[in-house]
């Protein structure tokens, strides 16, 4: 569906993206990995056409460069944080980028009711909370039904809660077909949504591993999420940190990526810190589809 | 490394969207351009400034004229010619180098783009809904003027609006590319209307002074000046609207007259040449700066 070939982006003598080649297939989710600087907003503008790069871009067949309007029809795409016209409404923005993709019977209250924004339409854009702005980003990106959608690091403005909501959204939507290339560098969001994950290391695709061969090579194959009260989620995430656990807030407690031989560590070092445990499950990292083996259970 | 796995499934071109044609994406674009001018504080502010301005003008060349109006070169014609003269070009310099700068500041200009629209429709958008902006202002203004004219029981000709009007909007047109140009090139909005306003100071004020200075320093012959003066917006349409109303070119010096005595009847096209010269070239140079440069 997208066949990246050999594309090179230089901004002066700093080369962002270096001989990046990669082919994603219709209906496969890649993630773009890599810490900041690594290439990976760069290399989503070039699909974008949005920046010029030498090599060859082509979405469904179409080239980036020479059919760009029909290449970007076929995507719908999400930024990092939406600069949208503060004055315009919400139904206002939906209905304007609905005919600027060539959309005429769109009906703005069902669309944002399938994003979670339903009975916000009367209001102004500035109106919206972070994570309001960036579901309205997404109802945006989903008009006509494209079948690619390309994400820059979509969660990178929202708090703990937001973008657990924002994932589980996405999730709901990586299915049915679509094709999905987003940048993260969030292992808990790569773990859902990706079937595969392009490592970019300065400029440079450095390798293309499975999910959970990924996981395994950060040596996190396995996600804890730990159920717990709001009151005691920070002082359990901080807890956790302090001794090398990259754990994250989500909607219901708290997110853990840990190897496979250390799953216990993170109950012993809550339990000293008198961090009561409602409940918890162990998701092998990848294997997050349908039908994959979750352990649940209960810890007092 | 690069990873080019397999091969990849074929798409069924017939199954995926068409993207909108370039006029459908030109109107999108164009129709949000005007309905966020017509809301701006701004172009109300103008507008009723304008409409002001030329109201006052009015009032008092028509209690000075008794009744000439705008039958010839009245006292009306020139008042209202040197409001515009003032107004509009600050009015659609403004306007044009707020636009894209703004949108590339706050990172829509790179959103907008990354739909499927080209460069070149979102900048004739751009042109056309911001160019119907500036229609609405001239038209409130100038027929704000015309009522009261009529009112105050002055011979007025249509026809000698009309015409105002129409050059009025097609220096406003020149000076909208002009801005629209700046504002291609500038990263940030406060530096693009900055510099519009520079721009409007020097075509108002300095380029005149210049010419003056030029032509006693340089001892130009009067077909050089009048051939420099072409390359003032302000200038040409000074000399089309005072042509146009039947004046004579006198006023405005000897190159005027030279002007009348050697192209005569072939006046109307000249000026609509660089009238039109200013609106198509500057128009297009902030196209080709926009497809070139990065909307980031």
């Amino acid at each position: 569906m997208i066949a990246i070939t050999h594309v090179t982006r230089r901004f002066g003598r700093h080369v962002a993206v270096r001989d990046v080649s990669l082919s994603i297939a219709p209906g496969e989710s890649v993630a773009l990995w890599g810490p900041n600087g690594a290439g990976k907003t760069t290399l989503i503008r070039c699909v974008l056409g949005l920046i010029r790069c030498s090599g060859r871009i082509e979405v469904a067949g179409r080239s980036v460069r020479r059919r760009g309007k029909a290449a970007r029809r076929l995507i719908g795409y999400v930024p990092q944080e939406l600069g949208f016209y503060d004055e315009l409404g919400v139904s206002e923005a939906i209905r304007y980028f609905a005919r600027l993709k060539g959309l005429r019977a769109v009906r703005p209250a069902q669309v944002l009711e399938s994003v979670g924004l339903a009975g916000h339409g009367a209001k102004r854009v500035r109106e919206l909370s972070g994570g309001m702005k960036q579901r309205l980003a997404l109802a945006i990106a989903l008009l006509g039904d494209p079948p690619v959608l390309v994400l820059d690091e979509v969660t990178a403005s929202l708090d703990a809660v937001g973008r657990g909501e924002f994932v589980r959204l996405l999730e709901g939507l990586s299915g049915a077909g679509r094709t999905l290339l987003f940048a993260s560098h969030r292992i808990e969001e790569v773990s859902t949504l990706a079937r595969r994950v392009a490592v970019l290391e300065k400029g440079r695709l450095s390798r293309v591993q499975t999910c959970a061969d990924f996981a395994d090579s950060l040596g996190r194959s396995t996600m804890l999420h730990l159920v717990m009260p709001v009151a005691v989620r920070a002082r359990a995430v901080e807890s956790l940190r302090a001794v090398g656990f990259p754990a994250q807030l989500n909607g219901v407690g708290i997110v853990v990526p840990v190897s496979q031989d250390r799953k216990a560590a993170p109950f012993r070092i809550l339990a000293d810190a008198r961090v009561p445990i409602d409940d918890f499950e162990i998701v092998p990292v990848g294997k997050a589809e349908p039908g994959a083996a979750h352990h649940q259970g209960e810890a007092r | 490394m690069t990873a080019l796995p397999a091969s990849m499934p074929a798409v069924a071109s017939a199954a995926l969207p068409r993207p909108p044609g370039v006029i459908s994406s030109t109107l999108t674009v164009a129709r949000r351009e005007l309905r966020d001018a017509l809301r701006s504080r701004w172009f109300l502010l103008y507008t009723i400034a304008f409409a002001a301005l030329g109201l006052g003008v009015s009032f008092v060349s028509a209690a000075g004229t008794g009744g000439t109006g705008l039958s010839g070169f009245g006292r009306t014609t020139a008042g209202l010619i040197n409001l515009i003269l003032l107004v509009v070009p600050l009015m659609a310099l403004s306007a044009g180098a707020a636009s894209i700068a703004s949108d590339r500041e706050r990172g829509m200009l790179a959103y907008v783009l990354a739909q499927p629209v080209r460069t070149w429709e979102i900048l004739l958008g751009k042109f056309v809904g911001l160019g119907a902006s500036l229609l609405a202002s001239i038209t409130l203004g100038l027929g704000a003027c015309a009522l009261v004219l009529a009112w105050k029981g002055l011979r007025t000709q249509p026809a000698s609006m009309l015409w105002l009007a129409g050059l009025a909007l097609v220096l406003a047109l020149g000076m909208l590319s002009v801005g629209l140009l700046i504002s291609s090139l500038a990263r940030r909005a406060s530096v693009a209307v900055g510099t519009a306003i520079f721009v409007w100071l020097t075509l108002v004020f300095v380029s005149d002074l210049a010419l003056m200075a030029g032509a006693v320093a340089l001892r130009l012959r009067i077909e050089q000046l009048f051939a420099l003066s072409l390359f003032n917006p302000m200038q040409v349409f000074k000399m089309w609207s005072l042509h146009a109303a039947d004046a004579s070119l006198d006023v405005l010096g000897p190159a005027a007259l030279y002007a009348v005595e050697e192209h005569g009847s072939r006046l109307h096209a000249l000026f609509g040449a660089c009238l039109a010269a200013w609106v198509l070239l500057p128009l297009g140079l902030a196209g080709l700066c926009l497809s070139r440069r990065s909307p980031l």
